[in-house]
């Protein structure tokens, strides 16, 4: 009798799980796409055929369980086959999966859908950040994580948004097909964000589709959700979707910064200049992994402070930035960063830390090695 | 007290095949620690993987604990990101290939020849070579987290290039220690298939066979057919690392996806390999303790087989979001949706067999029942995993850890432990301890529960797996599995101390130690003999 109460209760426990899986942030988010609502549907479709049948299968096992215990003195009976039960327990399951199916078979050919998209976006995962290009707009730039080291340490309280935070979040415009373009530059990434109900993993050599409309203005939070290395719990990803004009505003204003900084290429930059900009791309970029004091983490990341063949050799430092090591984790830059990024890293990079070489390498120079 | 051979019945294919492994028995064994390296006893060897595998669920359980105690709050505590990964990693494998794998190859090596009334497995010196693979092979896995670079840090699939190009300097010993315990398995799967389909006692057919051997002989099937798959995934990588090969280096013109598709492979019958033991103790023990025969025991073998088959045609469920056609994602999911026919099959079948049965709750059955159900929320829960449009919001989240750890732990490893109570009598000659067996049953149920449910809610509020560190919305759950997971590991504690209990003392077994037993092993005496069925028992079939 005791035992049976213990499995009573701990049925009764399960039961009551269920109620609580329905309050919100227990739950799959519903979502601000058409796309996430009817993925959003299927999921408690399929969820509320589980509970059924865990209820009629489970309560005849504990039915069982209690009704047919020796203690109660049952018997046993004999019987051990009948095909007509084998064949309904066959039979129903198979065609509740097949009515499963249908809507499923039709939310996925939506999903694959990404024709007549009006902004094309391509994104890229490297370790560990994310790269958008909007392509045809000449709008690029990277989205690293903002939150500081400092909180993750426990040194600082921790903010709202704690790992969920980017310096340049994503921007998109709602209502619009928004196709993605996905692919990465070292291991295989995957861009999630939930309330978009889009996961595609970015694969290198590899182009992957996925598209989205989104319905309502506001901020959406997810994350790199493909094992990526050390820092694969740090890439989050942040989408602000906007209303239509103003994202057409956003987008002229950063079509225009491009063009200045294009024109930058062209002119003199003062070493004080370089070394300003070059720290910031140094902290977003390369940081993760020859670290914020450029002391790298041998043997996986050399160092570059005091790194005696930099400081020597701008040929080879700047082959390395360009070119990437093939075969290692070093990225090629020569694609992901502009001249004039480029050529204020490498300046940081041959000044900071007492490498101290006095040298200002200019955003021309890079050009034209770019151009060869 | 196995009942001799009549004469004009003679076993003729086994005779030859059980010759080397008696003979070696019958000159005076060697004794302290060479007996145990030497022994072709498949009894011995049996306890030998048991004991291995035990200490593989302790040692991948402290890399689990370390996994949790990082989670117990948002932030970075205890370990740093990198070896948090090795942590993950390393405690993925372990479980995977050293304590489950292993565990039902030392049940299947102590069980089989009893069940099937064979005086020993057919090839035992080959069983002694498997089994003593194994130490090698995870001394060998072990060691490279302390090699430069640390061990194997890029999940317990290993999805390249993370696993190659980038990968730690020890990965190429991480693939030669899995090349060992592949071929430990290989041989240790040859061994059981030979043995059941040429020692089984005369007159047994196969439609006699418990459900125990049945079910190995199909899972020792699916490992002949993938182990060399994942060797030769592994060889590639070795290739890539080590000789300039680009087979999964996008920048050479090689394929990461391929990596995948080979992995997953041998990756999802793998998973069946952990389980389809496991529903064979179960359909062992649940009529035992029903006291009534097993309900449907054909439509179980047909249902063995046919999610054997399933699995492999399902493997790409594993990759609804890398980019796969329509077409594909679609064939993978009414594939996938599939399998759970044959699966509700099997636990329709063993709920008719407890219906108008005289139950009984030993310690065994205690295990079995919570198999049935906490493996079937793990069922569930696959269920919706299959369906492939929700699985882009599942995937890769905790939703997906929670899934695949009811139907492994609650589900692979309960059984494991069921086995282990329900043939401990038969093995030491005594019953485990009621009590203290209770306790580890309760606070096994209660830990697992509390360290895996809450991850279907940190999955779906959108918690991704492996990583170190947590958005603030997550905490709770995370508060509530790392407790539990602590629970869970402590109790396991208590089943140490069981069966060490059980070794050396305890109530006596008869040799039927159940009375509701019917299967072969009950017929020889308990402690089971180190020779059983020298000449082979006289096997009654059920009538049908
Ligand atoms: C994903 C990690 C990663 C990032 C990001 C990264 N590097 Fe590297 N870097 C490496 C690795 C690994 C090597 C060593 C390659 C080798 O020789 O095997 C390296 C080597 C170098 C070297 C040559 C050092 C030497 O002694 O061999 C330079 C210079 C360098 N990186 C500069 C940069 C700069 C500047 C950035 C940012 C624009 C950057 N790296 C970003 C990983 C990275
Ligand atoms: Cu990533």
């Amino acid at each position: 009798m005791r035992k049976s109460l213990v499995w009573m209760t701990g049925c009764l426990g399960f039961a009551l799980m269920v109620p609580l899986a329905m309050a919100n942030a227990w739950n799959m988010p519903v979502g601000v796409t058409d796309v996430s609502r009817e993925i959003h549907s299927l999921h408690m479709i399929i969820f509320w055929i589980c509970v059924v049948i865990g209820v009629v299968v489970f309560g005849v096992m504990f039915y069982s369980l209690f009704r047919f215990r020796r203690s109660q003195g049952a018997k046993a009976s004999n019987f051990h086959e009948n095909t007509t039960v084998e064949v309904i327990w066959t039979a129903v399951p198979l065609l509740i999966l097949v009515g499963m199916a249908i809507p499923a078979t039709a939310t996925l050919k939506k999903m694959y859908d990404a024709s007549d998209a009006e902004l094309d976006i391509m994104i890229t995962g490297q370790q560990w950040r994310w790269r958008y290009e909007y392509l045809g707009e000449d709008v690029a730039f990277n989205s690293n994580m903002s939150t500081p080291r400092a909180q993750i340490q426990g040194d600082e309280p921790r903010g709202e948004h704690y790992l969920l935070e980017v310096d340049e979040p994503l921007v998109l415009p709602v209502n619009r097909k928004v196709r993605f373009l996905m692919t990465a530059d070292d291991v295989i990434h995957s861009w999630w964000v939930p309330d978009l109900a889009v996961k595609q993993d970015t694969i290198p050599g590899f182009i992957n589709e996925n598209w989205v409309r989104i319905n309502e203005p506001g901020i959406y939070r997810g994350q790199c959700t493909e094992l990526c290395g050390m820092d694969h719990g740090f890439m989050p990803i942040v989408v602000e979707a906007l209303e239509e004009e103003e994202f057409d505003a956003w987008l002229a204003e950063r079509k225009e910064a491009a063009e200045q900084e294009a024109m930058g290429v062209d002119r003199e930059w003062e070493l004080e200049e370089l070394m300003e900009r070059g720290e910031a791309v140094y902290g977003s970029i390369c940081a993760s992994c020859h670290q914020a004091e450029g002391q790298g983490a041998p043997p996986a990341f050399p160092a570059l402070a005091d790194n005696q063949q930099l400081i020597d050799d701008l040929d080879w430092h700047l082959d390395k930035i360009l070119n990437g090591v093939s075969g290692s984790a070093m990225p090629a830059f020569r694609g992901t960063l502009n001249p004039v990024e480029i050529a204020a890293v490498t300046t940081w990079t041959r000044n900071a830390w007492g490498n101290d070489t006095g040298d200002a390498v200019q955003p021309a120079e890079i050009a034209e090695r770019l151009s060869d | 007290m196995a009942p001799k051979l009549p004469p004009h019945h003679p076993l003729e294919q086994s005779t030859s095949a059980v010759a080397g492994g008696q003979a070696s028995a019958h000159h005076s064994p060697p004794r302290g620690i060479m007996r145990w390296l030497l022994t072709t006893n498949h009894k011995e060897i049996g306890s030998l993987y048991l004991i291995f595998s035990l200490v593989m669920f302790f040692i991948g359980g402290i890399f689990a604990l370390v996994v949790r105690a990082e989670l117990f709050q948002p932030g970075l505590q205890l370990v740093q990101p990198e070896f948090f990964n090795q942590m993950t990693t390393m405690h993925g494998l372990i479980m995977v290939f050293g304590a489950v794998m292993p565990a039902f190859t030392g049940l299947a090596n102590w069980m089989i020849p009893l069940q099937v009334g064979a005086p020993d497995m057919a090839l035992p010196r080959l069983n002694n070579f498997s089994f003593w693979l194994l130490p090698v092979a995870f001394a060998l896995l072990l060691s490279t987290m302390l090699m430069p670079g640390g061990g194997p840090n890029f999940g317990w699939t290993f999805y390249a290039p993370l696993s190659t190009t980038y990968a730690p300097p020890s990965t190429t010993f991480f693939i030669l220690s899995l090349h060992i315990a592949g071929i430990s398995s290989i041989l240790g799967a040859i061994n059981i298939v030979a043995t059941i389909l040429n020692m089984r006692a005369p007159g047994m057919r196969l439609m006699d066979m418990p459900l125990f051997v049945w079910t190995w002989l199909i899972t020792a099937f699916l490992l002949i057919a993938v182990m060399p798959v994942l060797a030769g995934v592994i060889t590639m990588m070795l290739m890539d690392i080590n000789f300039g090969t680009s087979f999964f280096n996008a920048a050479g013109g090689g394929d990461p996806v391929l990596f995948q598709h080979l992995f997953w492979f041998f990756g999802h019958p793998e998973v069946y390999i952990m389980i389809l033991p496991a529903f064979g103790i179960v359909s062992a023990i649940i009529p035992t303790f029903a006291r009534k025969r097993l309900f449907g025991y054909a439509s179980m073998v047909y249902a063995t087989a046919s999610i054997a088959v399933l699995s492999f045609l399902v493997w790409a469920h594993h990759m609804f979001v890398v980019g796969l056609p329509l077409v594909a994602e679609l064939f993978f999911m009414y594939t996938t949706m599939l399998i759970a026919v044959p699966t509700g099959v099997k636990v329709f079948n063993w709920i008719t067999t407890l219906f108008r049965g005289s139950i009984t709750f030993e310690p065994p059955m205690l295990f079995a029942l919570a198999f049935v159900v906490l493996f079937t929320i793990g069922g569930f829960s696959g269920l919706m995993l299959a369906i492939a449009p929700a699985d882009f919001q599942y995937h890769d989240t905790y939703f997906v850890v929670a899934h695949f750890h009811y139907v492994l732990v609650p589900g692979a490893v309960f059984a494991i432990m069921a086995g282990v109570y329900y043939w401990l009598p038969k093995w030491t000659g005594h019953y485990p301890n009621v009590k203290l067996s209770q306790w580890h049953f309760w606070l096994s149920v209660i830990g697992v529960n509390l360290t895996f449910f809450p991850m279907h809610f940190s999955g779906l509020a959108g918690m991704p797996r492996r990583i170190p560190d947590y958005a603030l919305q997550f905490a709770d759950f995370n508060l509530v599995s790392s407790l539990g997971a602590l629970l869970f590991g402590a109790s396991q504690l208590v089943f140490v101390a069981v069966v060490i209990l059980c070794v050396r003392g305890g109530e006596k077994a008869p040799a039927k130690a159940w009375e509701g037993a019917e299967d072969l092993e009950w017929s020889v005496p308990s402690p089971a003999p180190l020779h059983t069925f020298d000449t082979p028992p006289n096997f009654r079939p059920h009538e049908h």
